[in-house]
């Protein structure tokens, strides 16, 4: 069997049947909501840094814009919820293209870039002038879309959407050539590659999951503010997940939410105090001693990991 | 080489400029298929920058780089692959996480559509790269890692190839048997540029060099005749190089 099927039918089936299937027999909807949010955003960040090496600190720009998409096609012009997700999604790839030219920065500069781009969208936003519009920094209240069931299920087909692409890079010559322009662009130009073509796409496939991420997030919780949705902690969470786990691969980032998710939930329940504690010391030890990731466990063996 | 063969690369008049420095100042040159060019100068005489320029790293800010009868200057280095031009690089850049066969597959795939692509099967023997086929490039000693580099460029089947400094750092007997190999591709009838300080090397497989010089030609015809040059001797002994 080709590794495209094997990744899809061993990997991906079994993770949205998963899914499909927890909120039946476990109650805490919105948990299992999150989990799916942050499986697509860590797969998200794994596109762009994991196979181009771009990281993404204002990742969350895209969500917030795509959930603000949704919300501007609901409370504007009344759009059935699934169509307003799609419409998120093309925010997200239009705020994608609007941030093009920070491609042309590199390491620590696209980084910061990027970061400062997602608070200028989320300034944006909230700007009590636009209050008719997106309703500024007074948050928006989403009347006649609430369907959390919905929600979560439109969530599960963007994970799917999401991991199509990610099994897509690891198994073709395409996933391999951005890998090439992550090691040496000018190399990767010199095997044939068109460069800014391939990061463009990159960036806009990952800008795309995310608005579309930001839109169903929209849709489960209906009411929501700027600071919500344009939390810092959502690109540092995905971040933080997709390294502990591995990027370039497909399992690497769903080890990661399913870990560092895992723990952070139950160590928050249970005993907040020590939350950030343990979370930090587990960072720091990770970049010390693991750079490349729980699967490099593995690959440094030389084992192949999917 | 005949005489009245048709070159495939002409440049012309090239200047590039590093600030207030001309690292090419007007330099003119050709070459043709199947001949193998020496270009050869001491230390920053602009070597590797003519090779970036022909090789689309950089524009040149005047001057211009006639491929196949067609003005090239300044176009994107993936399009100049696709045309058929390649080269290797002074330091070997391979893709370091990727595989050797991963490298290979990249250049196979975006490399020149309209021709057959060589088999990585006989790339890998041919560079003797097949036993460590499925180890990340990363892991290849620094020999190894230039017949990466040199492989991704075949893969692409350049009609001109630019090779910088490919045989620095090899043993004799790797620098006899890689000349064999550039030969042969010659023969194929492949265009081949060679930056090289061995002498021994130059000799052994150019039909003519160009000697340069802060950017410009100083000399050009067989290294026979440029060792007797006075201005080529002296811009040698003033280097690093001494011959
Ligand atoms: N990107 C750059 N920016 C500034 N200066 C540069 C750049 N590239 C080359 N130079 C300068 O241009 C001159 C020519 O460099 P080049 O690398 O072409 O020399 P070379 O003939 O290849 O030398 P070598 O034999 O040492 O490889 C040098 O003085 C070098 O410092
Ligand atoms: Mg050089």
């Amino acid at each position: 069997m080709p590794s495209l099927a094997r990744h899809t039918l061993f990997i991906a089936v079994p993770l949205l049947a998963l899914f499909a299937i927890l909120p039946g027999v476990y109650n805490n909807h919105l948990l299992l909501f999150n989990f799916v949010i942050f499986l697509i955003l860590a797969q998200g960040v794994n596109i762009i840094y994991g196979f181009t090496g771009y990281l993404p600190f204002g990742y969350v720009g895209f969500f917030g814009a795509g959930a603000y998409g949704f919300a501007i096609m609901v409370m504007h012009f009344q759009s059935p919820a699934p169509l307003a997700v799609v419409v998120a999604g093309l925010v997200g790839v239009a705020l994608g293209l609007l941030l093009a030219p920070l491609l042309r920065l590199t390491g620590a500069y696209f980084a910061i870039a990027n970061l400062a781009a997602a608070l200028a969208v989320l300034h944006f936003v909230a700007n009590p002038a636009l209050e008719s519009i997106t309703k500024g920094p007074y948050g928006v209240a989403l009347n006649g879309t609430f369907n959390p069931t919905m929600a979560y299920n439109g969530a599960l087909i963007i994970l799917a959407l999401t991991l199509g692409i990610v099994v897509f890079l690891r198994n073709s010559s395409f996933g391999l050539a951005l890998q090439a322009v992550r090691e040496d662009a000018f190399s990767a130009s010199m095997a044939g590659v068109n460069v800014l073509k391939m990061r463009m796409i990159a960036w806009l496939a990952s800008a795309l999951v995310a608005g579309f991420a930001g839109g169903v997030f929209a849709w489960y919780v209906s009411v929501f503010y700027p600071d919500n949705v344009f939390s810092a902690d959502f690109s540092i969470f995905a971040i933080v997940f997709a390294l502990f786990g591995g990027v370039a691969t497909i399992t690497g980032p769903i080890v990661g939410v399913v870990i560092l998710y895992g723990i952070y939930n139950l160590i928050g329940f249970t005993t907040p105090q020590y939350f950030q504690l343990i979370y930090g010391l587990l960072i720091i030890g990770l970049v010390l001693f693991l750079p490349a990731g729980l699967v490099s466990l593995a690959t440094r063996r030389g084992w192949y990991v999917p | 080489m005949s005489p009245d063969a048709v070159p495939i690369l002409k440049v012309n008049d090239l200047l590039k400029r590093f600030g207030g420095f001309h690292a090419l100042d007007g330099l003119t040159f050709h070459v043709s298929p199947g001949e193998i060019l020496g270009l050869v100068g001491p230390n920053g005489s602009g070597k590797t920058t003519a090779i970036n320029v022909i090789s689309g790293l950089y524009a040149p800010d005047r001057g211009d780089v006639v491929f196949d009868g067609v003005s090239v200057g300044g176009m994107a280095s993936h399009k100049l692959v696709h045309r058929g031009i390649n080269r290797t690089f002074q330091i070997p850049k391979p893709f370091l996480s990727l595989t050797v066969r991963e490298n290979i597959a990249v250049a196979l795939a975006y490399g020149r559509a309209e021709v057959t692509p060589p088999s990585t099967a006989e790339l890998l023997v041919d560079f003797h790269l097949d036993a460590v086929a499925d180890r990340p490039a990363s892991e290849l000693n620094s020999a190894q890692q230039k017949m990466l580099d040199l492989v991704r460029a075949l893969a692409t089947r350049p009609r001109l190839l630019l090779l910088d400094e490919l045989a620095a750092g090899l043993n004799p007997t790797e620098l006899d048997w890689i000349a064999g190999r550039i030969k042969t591709l010659a023969k194929s009838g492949m265009a081949i540029i060679v930056v090289e300080h061995l002498m021994g090397f130059i000799e052994q497989i150019t039909d003519r060099v160009i000697v340069m010089n802060a950017g410009k030609e100083i000399f050009e015809g067989t290294l026979a005749v440029a060792v007797k040059v006075p201005e080529v001797i002296e811009v040698f002994l003033g280097g690093e190089h001494a011959a």
